[in-house]
């Protein structure tokens, strides 16, 4: 079947087989951030947004988002880049595997709620698995990048 | 894996209700529980173009389209309002947002799933299911049926005044629940919601005289323990890779006798 979707800001018509995920069409399309860590729709690696609401890649369809907007951590380098130094500051990870799903999901966080509270951030990023660190890295970067952007809005 | 030869997006629920007669072909919920199963489906039939991803508010009711999802109920600022947060407690610990932005509660309940964390919250209220052809049947009965090619199209909730509280216990923050828990009451009814036994989730009733003292705040200690010994111990419970048999049964005890508390706490100010 036929599928038009606005991938990272372009449009992407092709033709797929009716049960292919979506995570293996934003990769053939080389948005290779995107990640299989469980197949157990579990781990958070897949995430990407479907009309700006964070989804798992690997559990939906590609002909269900025929017609919506598509975006990974490539189509989101400027608001990746400013977050993801926070977390490099923590030396948060070590592997790294997980940051691209952790990344896009901590965005989706800050775009509905910009001044989380620790047990908010706990609570919105459950769903991204991280089997290196005990997530204080990156609970600090959270909490850096918020103060950051406080101070910014400030000054 | 879970593989499908053809996907269809259903014009109407008359056209997806022909389609699902047939056995090899399949309705799609959120997908979630369906891609982990090992099967061949002819035809996927998704129900998104049908605008059943709403919740509507009358005077009397909610009306949950199938295709919501379960962030939306857990984000719906009235619904919890009305059910003081039970449902959003219920869906929150549910793998994560992501997830929950997928998974329906068409199918968490059309799947009567035993570890469901839906539709025990969603027993324990006047609830009930709309089918495409079997029309409106109350939840409790539906939760029952055997599983057959209708749809669910809608679940409905009636927006009597009650009291609720859901708590459930898991071994780890986003995993399957051991056991879940509900328990509401109002002026007539009050009842105890158990699920992920692991079977599916069972209506009990409480005891009059207990339902009465919890709905004004004033049931005591002793009366919550006894209640919640009494109806724990009619909780069938049974053993899997989470938790033995024994243990679920205690916590059934447990859950039960908190909710009672916090049921009690809040008694009175209606």
């Amino acid at each position: 079947m036929k599928v038009k979707i606005l991938l990272n800001g372009t449009m992407r018509e092709a033709e797929i087989s009716s049960d292919q995920l979506l995570i293996d069409f934003v990769r053939d399309h080389g948005c290779y951030s995107v990640k299989r860590g469980c197949e157990t729709s579990n781990c958070g690696l897949c995430t990407v947004f479907v009309d700006d609401k964070p989804v798992l890649s690997c559990s939906m369809l590609t002909a269900r988002v025929d017609g919506c907007k598509v975006d990974t951590l490539e189509g989101l380098q400027e608001e990746a880049k400013e977050f993801g130094a926070f977390v490099a500051d923590q030396g948060a990870e070590q592997c790294g595997f997980c940051n691209p799903g952790m990344i896009m999901n901590a965005i989706a966080m800050f775009r509905e709620n910009p001044e989380p509270t620790r047990e908010e951030i706990k609570a919105y990023l459950a769903g991204n698995l991280c089997r290196c660190s005990g997530y204080e890295g990156q609970l600090r970067a959270m909490e850096a990048f918020i103060e950051y952007r406080k101070k910014g809005e400030r000054s | 894996m879970l593989k499908i030869k053809e996907y269809v997006k259903a014009e109407s629920l008359e056209q997806a209700y022909e389609l699902n007669q047939k056995r090899t072909n399949c309705i799609l919920g959120g997908m979630l529980w369906l891609k982990m199963s090992n099967r061949n489906v002819q035809k996927a039939i998704d129900l998104s173009g049908l605008g059943l991803n709403q919740i509507e508010e009358t005077e009397e009711e909610f009306r949950i389209g199938c295709m919501t999802t379960l962030r939306e109920l857990e984000c719906h600022e009235r619904l919890n309002q009305w059910c003081e947060g039970a449902v959003k407690d219920a869906v929150s610990d549910i793998v994560g947002v992501q997830f929950r932005n997928l998974a329906t509660i068409g199918g968490s309940i059309f799947g009567r799933y035993g570890f469901s964390d839906v539709l025990t919250v969603f027993l324990a209220m006047d609830s009930y299911v709309e089918l495409y052809k079997g029309g409106i049947v109350p939840l409790q009965e539906f939760a029952q049926m055997k599983r057959d090619n209708d749809i669910l199209v809608r679940v409905i909730v009636k927006k009597d005044q009650r009291n609720m509280v859901y708590l459930a216990h898991r071994n780890s923050k986003t995993d399957f629940p051991v056991l879940t828990c509900a328990v509401s009451v109002n002026a007539e009814n009050g009842c105890v919601c158990i699920g992920a036994r692991p079977q599916k989730a069972v209506r009990l009733e409480l005891t009059e005289a207990v339902r009465e003292k919890v709905w004004s705040g004033v049931c005591t200690e002793e009366e919550m323990k006894k209640e919640a010994e009494c109806i724990a111990s009619q909780v069938k419970t049974d053993s899997n890779m989470r938790a033995g048999k024994e243990y679920r049964s205690r916590l059934a005890y447990v859950l039960i006798h908190r909710t009672l508390e916090a049921l009690n706490t809040k008694g009175g100010d209606q």
